[in-house]
């Protein structure tokens, strides 16, 4: 019988259908803006991919061929359905559209292609982790709301650390100011019983004011503590030598490749180990676990304290990544689009790690499109990526189904 | 005898709750003072102890002039507190229906603007004008405000996610419009708003008193009072209040009862957006007489808080907005007074917040007894 139900194309529920045809949907209307808009611009946008070769893309032309594609794709979508490519033709197509989109703004001119995709991986540095502080607290059943918090005090002593005694020791003051940080919150959610929502929010204020306040009062009189020498990009050997992915992923600094260690840990953490197992265990179902034998406070306790570790390195991503020193409301909102990238990336380190990705070539294209003359205004462009996220989140993600326990408090049985 | 017991019993709770406030205030105030002692770098390394302390002293003793000490000083709390209030009851009535809502700053953004072209595009008669404003601002603030609601109750959407984006389009598209030559002040390239006309101003709460210009607080705030009357009202005498605050309580509930959860979803973040868009409203018309990009400032922020602090009650909600209003007009004070910077105001409000969230650590911390301990959650969580 099992045999049988496996071998005929799986049952799809309503919602599941009404998304592959919202799929669809999306790939015509992604054709139809790429044939009647992108292709309105002549010329020839040029992208630089190395300093010896720039790749010349005919922008209208360009335009009619990826309508084209992405016409016949939905098209393909909604007679029959790619299944379980759905995402991955997804993925495929909006990359092509970006890329659209990117000919017609740059028709005309040239663009450093190998700069842009250079600048979201580095951006999408302080998202990222702020995402795995995110999951690993939600995971264990603590919502952590206080991203944001950890992130801006992570910057703040990473800033003022790094200027005493050094970038290496900055980013151990960040990560210890980030566990601070969480301890606050571990002890107010665990032993405490305060609504987690609360008290997360209460953090992320009291960092604001706190580093604000301290940077006002402290660091302006004495900027000597607010230069903090940043780390420069390291090439790794041979793998920076490929072109385009050289520079794009191999000449970064070390956050980035801490990043990404972050995520293959935290997965494989997560879903290989004991200690993973029984994470998801408390984050599902405490009582549960707790009956056979997990401490459960305990390992909340241990979790929420690694999670602010990670959170303020990625704070201190900041003064020691990019602009060697703190500003006031240096990280302005960051951390809320983590947590966004936690939802966004159902929970799961690779999810965010992708959404991470997103923001962050939103940011890289943000930066590039001030020097292109597009004819539209530039606040409409600025709003794109929020917009595109909105559509993702309402038309494709949907319904997330977030760790059961997360929010409430645990009191073991009597 | 046994009710007289019973109401007795919810005095001394209500005493207890009291006291505990203050004791949390408190606790928030020494906090605070040890922040200030220990950032005042320059006494501590010349070993003026004394002077830092006495920094502390003038610091606390300007924010009570700041906020109480004076009528300007009144006036200036009840104009801090006006936008709070409105934004305050915005993110209460889509906690008590189990949704957060981050979007109170996109959502006065969109009241205040649309509030504000009544504003200018009319002249008079006021007693026309003031009111089709507002009301043209909590109706921009709801349409608004509807769109997460919509988005979540037809795709599961989560509305932390589509509040967040939606407030980020809300302060380009602001940026954009006050651009346009319909809204850009003709005399100027950046992007400032033309002035509300005289007649479309919200006139001067204190303006009977001549000579008085200093006394900027408007009749924003009977609006915000009314506006907690309102919510009171509906939470308490409405079929519809009482099915939101079921919905808050459990959802599955609710939905085995036969309400309408959809409904609900869109007509909270409704209720949400149109409170929130009288902020705005408030503050365009009231407060400045025209807009910024970013005249909505922090306070859709500072109103999570608020509605945290004010448990989503009505009234405590008010108290809350009210307290953070007058730590917002006695920071500026303190600011100039001392040199401590206005950025304290937010520490403290986050530690009054916390220690007030706290219960059990107040009652540990000082020892009272039988303080109730409170645990629950905000709002329904991630999940559907």
């Amino acid at each position: 019988m099992s045999i049988a139900v496996e071998t005929v194309a799986p049952m799809l529920s309503l919602e599941q259908r009404k998304r592959a045809r919202n799929v669809g949907f999306s790939l015509i209307l992604l054709a139809l803006i790429s044939a009647f808009f992108f292709s309105g611009r002549p010329g020839d946008a040029g992208f630089k991919l190395v300093d010896s070769f720039t790749l010349v893309l005919p922008s209208q032309p360009f335009a009619r061929v990826l309508a084209v594609l992405l016409g016949a794709l939905g098209a393909v979508q909604l007679y029959r359905g790619f299944g379980k490519w759905t995402n991955v033709v997804l993925a495929i197509s909006t990359g092509a559209f970006v890329v659209g989109f990117l000919a017609w703004a740059t028709s005309g001119g040239s663009f450093n292609l190998t700069g842009m995709l250079q600048d979201t991986v580095t951006r999408s540095v302080p998202i990222t982790l702020g995402a795995i502080a995110g999951i690993l607290c939600e995971r264990s059943g603590v919502i952590n709301i206080a991203i944001e918090g950890q992130l801006l005090g992570g910057a703040f002593a990473g800033s003022v650390i790094g200027s005493l005694y050094g970038p290496w020791a900055g980013v151990l003051g960040a990560m210890a100011m980030g566990v601070a940080l969480s301890a606050l919150l571990a002890v107010f959610a665990i032993r405490f019983r305060v609504d987690q929502v609360i008290v997360g929010f209460a953090i992320n204020f009291f960092s604001l004011g706190l580093t604000s306040f301290l940077s006002q009062r402290v660091l302006t009189p004495h900027p000597e503590y607010n230069i903090v020498k940043p780390f420069t990009p390291y090439a790794i050997p041979l793998l920076s030598d490929i072109p385009v992915l050289g520079v794009a992923l191999f000449t970064q600094t070390y956050f980035v490749y801490v990043s990404v260690i972050a995520v293959v840990l935290s997965t494989w953490f997560l879903y290989r180990t004991r200690w993973g197992l029984r994470t998801r265990a408390i984050g599902e179902y405490p009582q549960a676990a707790g009956t056979l034998g997990v401490d459960v406070i305990r390992l909340r306790y241990r979790n929420v304290w690694i999670a602010g570790a990670i959170a303020g390195l990625g704070g201190a991503w900041w003064p020691i990544g990019t602009v060697g020193r703190f500003d006031q409301n240096i990280t302005s909102g960051r951390g809320f689009i983590a947590l966004a990238a936690v939802i966004f990336g159902r929970w799961h380190p690779v999810g965010a790690l992708t959404a991470a990705l997103v923001f962050g070539l939103a940011e890289a294209i943000q930066l590039k499109m001030s020097n292109l003359d597009t004819g539209i205004p530039s606040e409409f462009l600025l709003m794109a990526p929020y917009i595109v996220t909105l559509i993702v989140v309402a038309g494709f993600v949907g319904r997330s189904r977030a760790p059961k326990a997360a929010g409430q408090v645990y009191e073991a049985s009597k | 005898m046994k009710r007289l017991f019973n109401s007795l019993g919810e005095r001394l709770n209500k005493i207890n709750s009291l006291k505990l406030t203050l004791l949390a205030v408190l606790s928030a105030l020494l906090v605070g003072a040890f922040i200030i002692v220990v950032s005042d770098v320059d006494n501590l390394k010349t070993g003026n102890i004394g002077g830092a302390f006495s920094t502390v002293g003038s610091a606390y003793w300007a924010l009570v002039v700041g906020s109480f000490g004076s009528l300007r000083a009144i006036s200036n709390t009840i104009n801090s507190a006006t936008p709070l209030i409105l934004c305050g009851v915005s993110v209460a009535i889509a906690f008590k229906a189990g949704l957060f809502n981050i979007g109170a700053t996109g959502q006065m953004l969109a009241g205040g603007i649309t509030a504000l072209w009544v504003g200018f595009a009319m002249d008079g008669p006021g007693l026309i004008q003031v009111p089709l404003a507002v009301i043209a601002g909590a109706v921009g603030g709801a349409i608004f405000g509807a769109i997460p609601g919509i988005l979540k109750a037809r795709t599961g959407a989560h509305e932390v996610i589509t509040t967040i984006m939606l407030n980020n389009m809300a302060a380009f598209f602001i940026l954009w419009l006050l651009k346009t030559n319909l809204f850009q002040r003709e005399d100027r390239t950046d992007p400032i708003s033309k002035l509300v006309s005289v007649h479309g101003r919200l006139p001067r709460l204190f303006g009977f008193l001549d000579g008085r210009s200093d006394l900027v607080a408007h009749i924003g705030f009977i609006v915000a009072i009314l506006a907690v009357v309102v919510y009171w009202w509906f939470l308490k005498k409405t079929t519809t209040g009482f099915e939101f605050r079921a919905y808050g309580l459990n959802a599955d509930a609710a939905t085995y009862a036969g309400m309408h959860v959809k409904r609900l979803t869109v007509l909270s973040m409704m209720f949400a957006g149109g409170f929130a868009g009288l902020a705005g409203a408030a503050e365009v018309l009231g407060t400045y007489g025209y807009a910024s990009a970013n005249f909505a400032g922090n306070i859709g922020f500072d109103a999570i808080a608020i509605a945290l602090l004010g448990q989503s009650t009505p009234l405590g909600t008010f108290v809350a907005a009210v307290l953070f209003g007058a730590l917002q007009a006695g920071g500026r004070q303190m600011q100039t007074n001392s040199d401590v910077p206005i950025d304290l105001i937010v520490v403290l409000r986050a530690l009054i917040v916390m220690f007030i969230a706290a219960p059990l650590l107040i009652k540990t911390i000082w020892r009272t007894k039988n303080a109730q301990v409170t645990s629950g959650q905000t709002f329904r969580g991630w999940g559907s």
